[in-house]
């Protein structure tokens, strides 16, 4: 605490040149004009009470991001069920059942329809039910609020009201959009975290106000008053323009006094703050949109199937009413036993037949309303949240660290994973872990650390495997022995790697020439002295003591600059204190054998900016000397060196392009020696330039800068790893062999999302990479915004160019793209320009995407392509993303809970996304497609002898079977089987789907759920409905149909037709499926044992129930060698064709899981290892990025440096080339 | 393959059974009719409708030894039992139990007699019960058609009611089919619960009765017929017919040629998947079968 007290003393303005330094004096600026309309907002400070009435009564804080509530509840989710086409449908004819109108009893049409909208909507107050809880934790989080006389209270957030005074402490959220009054430091500063805004991880600094300083504790807001005038609530996270009036002066506001809800407070012991926004008003809130509901595209393709069926349906009816007009004008009057005469009923009035006719179609409407599946719906609700429990209780889903699950949270989507096109992911959180590790660096020339980087690890690796298969190809090549040792020396990399420890979190570094102090044993041990002083020297971080372990920990600005304090403390250089001036670093190793402390005066620090890419200290060390030290991109550095410091150039460049290439983090280390006079007339021009007032005080800053920053002398360079959570390469390899684009919009710099893109092998050495960026911000400022586009589109439209121009086929092409230019090229004009370049390009890097382009991105790619888009993220800035994509993933687990809340699935690892897509988005696909398919085929194949029955009866509306026969149909005789199938068929097992990413690709390409396989299925529908009736009319026609001489009548020949249609698709469906368990069998084969007991215990019941039926079963049917024989006919017929089909398609165009079934069923793959793993890398889609890929590029390149070698070498085969 | 062996067995099975059932067919709504009625149709309806003797008498030969029982049917032709608004015009209920007489909801518009009470058993097609009679004399010697146990046991026992007997039965201004006798309960009244059991198609047989003796071939059966029903109205066909039966049933080709047609496609379906087998074989896993390997370059 002590020490806490200490470190918030600190004059931070020291540290903080160009970014925090304040700016002039406000008074000249004035107060913001914050007048007339939308700048209506006034809030008075510590005076909560004013804003409990009119008209400064503002919204509570209490948030609901919940669909219904209680009241609403009824009538807005049953208008949400009603709004399905076919929902709507049974409910005009469950009402019609109650009339005479309707064929069937109204029960039979009321109670399945009851239950399908009941189970609907139980799952929608669930859903429902679970969002409420989670608004309710939030709703419930406690703060201090300022209760009066000075006392700070606990109080609930959503007690929380405008004006009220809060206080929040140390790594506590914010629970409004707050005015920052004071912090624990002296100067009003604040760190803040802004993880769930944007994504970003460094902190940003917020400053109070100057007057509002003196407010620093509790008891001073006894008598605290004041009133801001501002803006309205509006979803913009950077702007906020008001007044506060205090002490009846105006001091304007700007953003950097606002704390936004939902952001963190950090390295702040507290801040006191005024509530101006609350709940939904906060700007966090504004920018949540309502979440759509989302439906996936087979459930979108199923409604035209719908509407397919409500036309067959309409026409049929029609043909049925219209026939039956006819029989009733022509025919009926001489159908005395129908008492023509009798015209009370005008449904069967030969004198009225039109109007007979018309209410005929409603019967008719009614009757064949058994073509639309009612029980589709709640069958694959039944089934997706089956398939849903499934995904959450996969093991292999399952994160040990956080104990944390995959979590489908709608069920909705599961088949649409199976058909993504395009991933869009965000960077950091979910890609990276956001931590970097020092991994290696070259110093004066030389390369130290020996562990390969996770890049190098699994290129390795792959070559390892592709070489060996190779083997053969090489055998007569001169080159064996080379060969022989290149794997060798692969292999030592392997294997050296395997014991991968991670005992300092930030530092991989493993070459013992520099640990332990042996770097002194070096031969350039002088410039190795000097790299290490400014690893540790020249930074913004500061030190924290862990108390435990007595080790230094850095809070540092960015993660890098911690990895390089973190190795250079085990270098043995120690950075353990931050004075107001300088810098103490604990020198271990020493000429003199015992460590020294060594503090640096810091005289100046040249702050880290995107555009400058450097940043650079200028110390005072103990004996006077005044020293520079600088870090920077390798690039810009390079440009700055003296000429006597160019030594290291050249191997230092190698080094670096070589890192770069393993996906690792560059930075060149560079310093200066200064004279003392050289050093005081450059800090007299940029102390004038620092205390210029005006516009072009940034740019005498950096021109200033730019003076001191030249002339450097080259150390070397660092190699940081930005540690990827763990599987993402190999993940991101597997979906780009499953054929799947994927693109990464990141808040971060270029420079990062590039390097990530390296490492993470969705950029390699050798990719053409098309960079579009708006020039530079201050020809924007300039420029008309016409030019500027201009600049653009031509920047896009060359890009494209090169695409289309490029010959080779295995060039590969990467956009990147800045946020700047993205909301240019995001214009409506542009838009479908770059989405055509973007989808040229084998992966799109955007950077610098604020949330909203996150989701306009999504949005363009999702409408432009017509694909499906899948959008992961972690972080609160995703939420635009994840619900403007077909499919929303959050990363559960790390940060905030908005994206998980904001998602559809959740997973707690990128890697687990290869698993959700290839095996369970595959599955559930092809489950969802076979099922509905089936569905349709199972009512078509019912519902059509209900119509051809009606040509027989003078299409009258009689059904041939029973009321119970129809209402089981659906819901016990075949339900069960096409449930198992949807939840337990799957082609191939899981470890197959992994093995073949390609299989993948007959979901995305849709081959099973496309309208040739629809109709297909329609077709074997309106055959089997043909075969089943005719067969059995023509069977049991007008003979006695046993041998005790009975004839059959309506009940047996509807029964024993209802036999026969429960035979066939239960059969059909055991051929349909190709996986088979206990369950299936028993499911299957009891939906037919079903019928016959149904049958039985209803020919048992009273007659007054039964009807016709009693006794049926035992009496007329079973006893019948003829009942038993048409069943067995019509089965057979029936599944036939479908028989025939699969068997051609078997023997002469077998698909990919065909095969793979096959050889797995043979065994094959056990016998034949080597078949296997080729057909394994054949099957790899060919891709331009990832790992493969990337060994890919690097096998043609030394292949090609072979080809070279060997015919350079022409005819000397016998000799044994060195190499 | 295997479908083939069991189908074609059980098609010959029951093509046998069907060609041993021996079926004769005669049709008489026309000749029945007097020369001078049978040129239009309302003078056919005329005839049927008007009061006299309708007594018509046919002879039949026996084509072939027929074995007892012999089951004597009548077919209609063109009659909607199965029309909607006739199936649905009983009363279960009424018939089963004397206590639910008025439960005539469901037999509009043969609800209510003329004198307001209800009818038992009510509806349209108890009302339009067929009343042709048959008598058969063979060489002058009356042949016995026994006309209990033509229906099903369970509807005799469970669903015509001993104690229900006809009440206010046909006494309307329109009088439909046959007359029944109020003095006997309708569990007895075994032509009607035949005819209770509605046909499905617009075409069907009602067993009439038994013939409990063997007919030799080229015996003459002497019918005696009351041709009462009139099916002139609607222009449909009435027809006499005496079958025996087999295990399957009447005489119906249909199923042993269905079998056989079945069972010799899968015949022939096995046979040419054999063949195509043989001449162009896929080995079974055959990795080049793959898309991926089909056609190079991805799909």
């Amino acid at each position: 605490m002590v020490r806490g007290r200490i470190r918030a003393r600190l004059r931070r303005s020291h540290l903080y040149t160009f970014s925090c330094m304040r700016p002039a004096p406000s008074v000249t600026e004035g107060p913001n004009p914050v007048q007339g309309a939308g700048f209506s907002r006034t809030v008075f400070c510590n005076q909560s009470l004013l804003h409990k009435k009119k008209p400064f009564k503002y919204s509570s804080n209490s948030i609901s991001t919940t669909k219904y509530n209680p009241l609403t509840f009824f009538p807005k989710a049953l208008f949400e069920q009603f709004r399905r086409v076919a929902n709507l449908y049974f409910l005009l004819a469950a009402l019609l059942s109650l009339t005479p109108v309707s064929p069937f009893t109204p029960v039979s049409m009321i109670a399945p329809l009851a239950f399908v909208v009941g189970l609907s909507m139980a799952k929608e107050a669930l859903e429902d039910w679970r969002r409420f809880l989670q608004d309710m934790k939030i709703n419930l989080r406690k703060v201090k609020v300022h209760v009066g006389d000075g006392v700070f209270r606990y109080r609930a957030w959503r007690k929380v009201q405008v004006g009220d005074v809060i206080k929040v402490e140390k790594d506590q959220f914010f629970p409004a959009d707050l005015l920052l009054l004071s912090s624990s430091y002296e100067d009003g500063i604040c760190y803040v975290e802004t993880m769930n805004l944007d994504g970003e991880t460094n902190l940003k600094v917020k400053r109070s106000l100057e007057v509002t300083l003196p407010l620093e504790d509790d008891g001073t807001f006894k008598d605290f008053t004041g009133k801001i005038q501002c803006e309205d609530p509006n979803p913009n996270l950077y702007t906020f323009v008001g007044n506060l009036e205090y002490d009846r002066q105006v001091y304007p506001l700007d953003p950097m006094q606002i704390l936004l809800r939902d952001s963190k407070l950090r390295n702040t012991t507290y801040v006191y703050g005024v509530v101006v926004f609350t709940g939904h008003d906060s700007k966090v809130m504004q920018n949540s949109t309502n979440s759509p509901s989302k439906r996936s595209r087979v459930e979108q393709k199923m409604d035209y199937i719908i509407y397919l069926l409500f036309t067959l349906l309409v026409v049929i009816s029609l043909v049925s009413s219209i026939g039956f007009a006819f029989k009733t004008k022509n025919d009926m009057p001489d159908m005395w036993y129908l008492r023509p005469d009798d015209d009370t009923d005008d449904m069967y009035n030969p004198k009225k037949s039109a109007v007979s006719g018309l209410i005929h179609l409603v019967t008719a409407l009614i009757l064949y309303g058994y073509l639309i599946p009612i029980s589709l719906y709640v069958s694959i609700e039944v089934v997706k949240v089956l398939q849903a429990s499934f995904i959450n209780k996969d093991i292999h889903m399952y994160d040990e660290e956080t104990g944390n699950t995959a979590n489908a949270r709608t069920s909705n989507l599961n088949e649409e994973l199976g058909q993504v096109d395009t991933i869009l992911s965000d960077k950091t959180g979910t890609l990276t872990c956001n931590q970097m590790d020092f991994l290696k660096c070259s110093i004066a020339g030389i390369s130290y650390g020996t562990r390969a980087s996770e890049v190098e690890l699994a290129a390795a690796k792959q070559m390892a495997m592709d070489l060996g298969e190779q083997a053969d190809d090489f055998s007569n090549f001169p080159m064996h022995k080379d060969k022989k040792a290149s794997e060798i020396e692969l292999e030592t990399v392997v294997t050296t790697n395997n014991d991968r420890r991670t005992a300092i979190k930030g530092f991989s570094f493993e070459d013992t020439r520099l640990m332990n102090g042996n770097w002194m044993k070096e031969p350039n041990n002088d410039v190795l002295l000097m790299f290490f002083r400014v690893l540790s020297v020249c930074q913004t971080a500061i030190p924290e003591l862990n108390e435990e372990t007595g080790t230094y920990t850095y809070e540092a600005e960015s993660p890098d600059e911690g990895a390089f304090l973190v190795a250079a403390r085990e270098f043995g250089f120690e950075f353990y204190k931050r004075t107001q001036s300088s810098v103490i670093v604990r020198e271990k190793y020493n000429s003199s054998g015992k460590p020294v402390e060594r503090e640096y005066k810091i005289l100046n620090v040249l702050d880290f900016t995107s555009k400058r890419k450097r940043m650079s200290v200028i110390v005072q060390d103990e004996d006077g000397q005044i020293l520079v030290f600088a870090k920077g991109a390798d690039s810009i550095m390079f440009e700055r060196l003296a000429k006597n410091g160019r030594v290291y150039e050249e191997a230092t460049t190698k080094h670096l392009n070589e890192y770069g290439e393993n996906g690792l983090r560059t930075l060149a280390l560079v310093f200066k020696k200064l004279e003392e006079s050289e050093y005081s007339a450059w800090n007299n021009e940029f102390q004038k330039a620092k205390t210029s007032i005006g516009a072009d005080r940034d740019v005498m800053l950096e021109q200033a800068s730019d003076m001191m920053e030249k002339d450097f002398i080259l150390l070397g360079a660092t190699a940081v790893e930005d540690k990827l959570q763990s599987g993402v390469p190999q993940c991101i390899d597997k979906l780009a062999q499953a054929g799947l684009k994927i693109w990464v919009l990141t808040g971060d710099k270029m420079e990062t999302a590039i390097n990530i893109g390296y490492s993470c092998s969705l950029l390699r050495q050798g990719m053409k990479q098309i960079c579009i960026s708006a020039t530079n911000s201050d020809a924007l400022a300039q420029e008309s915004k016409e030019a500027v586009k201009e600049n653009i589109l031509n920047q896009i439209t060359n890009g494209s160019q090169m695409v289309k121009l490029e010959k080779d086929p295995h060039a590969a092409f990467a956009l990147i793209i800045d946020g700047k230019t993205l909301t240019y090229a995001l214009e409506d004009d542009m838009k479908h320009v770059f989405l055509g370049l973007a989808v040229d390009c084998a992966s799109v890097i955007c950077c610098r995407v604020s949330p909203r382009q996150k989701a306009l991105v999504t949005r363009l790619v999702k409408e432009g392509t017509g694909r499906i888009t899948l959008a992961i993220g972690d972080g609160a800035n995703d939420v635009g993303m994840i619900q403007e994509a077909d499919i929303g993933v959050g990363i559960s687990g790390v940060e905030g809970m908005q994206a998980v809340m904001a998602s559809d699935f959740s997973i707690s690892q990128f890697r687990f996304l290869e698993r959700l897509l290839v095996v369970h988005g595959h599955w559930c696909y092809k489950r969802i497609a076979q099922m509905i398919c089936y569905f349709f085929y199972k009512n078509i194949a019912f519902g059509l002898t209900l119509f051809y029955f009606e040509a027989y009866t003078g299409f009258s509306g009689q059904s041939m079977y029973d009321d119970l026969y129809m209402l089981s149909f659906n819901v016990i005789l075949t339900s069960l089987p096409v449930i198992s199938l949807g939840v337990f068929e799957q082609d191939v097992s899981s470890e197959v789907c992994l093995q073949f990413p390609a299989l993948y690709q007959q979901g995305a390409k849709n081959l099973f759920f496309d309208w040739r396989r629809i109709l297909g299925w329609i077709g074997n529908g309106v055959y089997a409905s043909l075969i089943i009736f005719f067969l059995n009319i023509l069977i049991l026609y007008h003979q006695a149909f046993r041998v005790g001489g009975e004839t059959a009548d309506m009940t047996v020949m509807g029964t024993t037709m209802f036999t026969c249609i429960i035979w066939v698709v239960n059969s059909q469906i055991a051929l349909t499926m190709s996986h088979f368990t206990w369950i299936q069998h028993v499911l299957v084969w009891s939906s037919i044992g079903m019928w016959y007991l149904l049958l039985l215990l209803y020919g048992l019941a009273s007659p007054s129930y039964s009807g016709n039926a009693h006794k049926l079963l035992i009496e007329a049917l079973a006893p019948a060698p003829i009942f038993w024989a048409s069943s067995l006919l019509v089965t057979v017929t029936c599944n036939l064709p479908y028989f025939a089909h699969i068997s051609y398609q078997r023997c002469f165009n077998p698909m990919d899981h065909h095969i793979i079934q096959e050889i797995k069923y043979y065994k094959k793959d056990v016998e034949d290892q080597h078949m296997w793993t080729r057909e394994r890398s054949k099957a790899r889609q060919e891709t331009k990025i990832g790992f493969t890929a990337r060994v890919d590029a690097k096998i043609r390149h030394l292949r090609g440096r072979l080809q070279k070698k060997h015919s350079s070498m022409g005819g000397t085969q016998n000799t044994v080339p060195a190499l | 393959m295997l479908v083939s062996i069991i189908f074609i067995p059980i098609g010959v099975a029951s093509l046998y059974a069907s060609r041993d059932v021996v079926e004769i067919i005669d049709r008489y709504e026309t000749d029945c009719l007097p020369e001078n009625s049978r040129s239009n149709k309302d003078q056919k309806v005329q005839y049927i409708q008007g009061p006299g003797n309708k007594t018509c008498s046919r002879t039949i030969r026996v084509p072939k030894h027929m074995k007892k029982p012999i089951y004597v049917y009548y077919q209609l032709d063109n009659f909607y039992q199965n029309h909607r608004r006739y199936v649905k015009s009983r009363s279960d209920e009424q018939l089963r139990k004397n206590s639910s007489a008025s439960d005539v909801d469901a037999c509009k518009p043969e609800d209510n007699g003329v004198n307001g009470l209800p009818i038992v058993p009510c509806g349209l097609i108890a009302w339009s019960l067929f009343n042709d009679t048959y008598t058969f004399s063979r060489n002058s010697q009356k042949l016995v058609v026994n006309k209990k146990g033509i229906s099903w046991k369970s509807d005799r026992e469970h669903k015509f009611g001993k104690d229900v007997y006809p009440k206010n039965f046909q006494n309307g201004t329109l009088r439909g089919g046959k007359l029944l006798d109020s003095s006997i309960p309708l569990s007895e009244q075994e032509d009607l619960i035949v005819w209770m059991r509605t046909a499905a198609l617009p075409t069907f047989r009602k067993l009439y009765g038994k013939i409990e003796e063997d007919l030799q071939p080229n015996d003459v059966i002497q019918v005696i017929l009351e041709n009462n029903y009139n099916t002139y109205s609607f222009s449909g066909k009435k027809k006499l017919v005496l079958s025996t039966t087999s295990w399957l049933g009447g005489k119906n080709d249909f199923l042993g040629i269905a079998y056989l047609t079945v069972g010799g496609l899968c015949f022939f379906l096995a046979v040419a998947f054999t063949v195509v087998y043989l001449v162009k074989p896929r080995q079974l896993g055959d990795p080049s079968y793959l898309s991926w390997n089909r056609n190079p370059g991805g799909h």
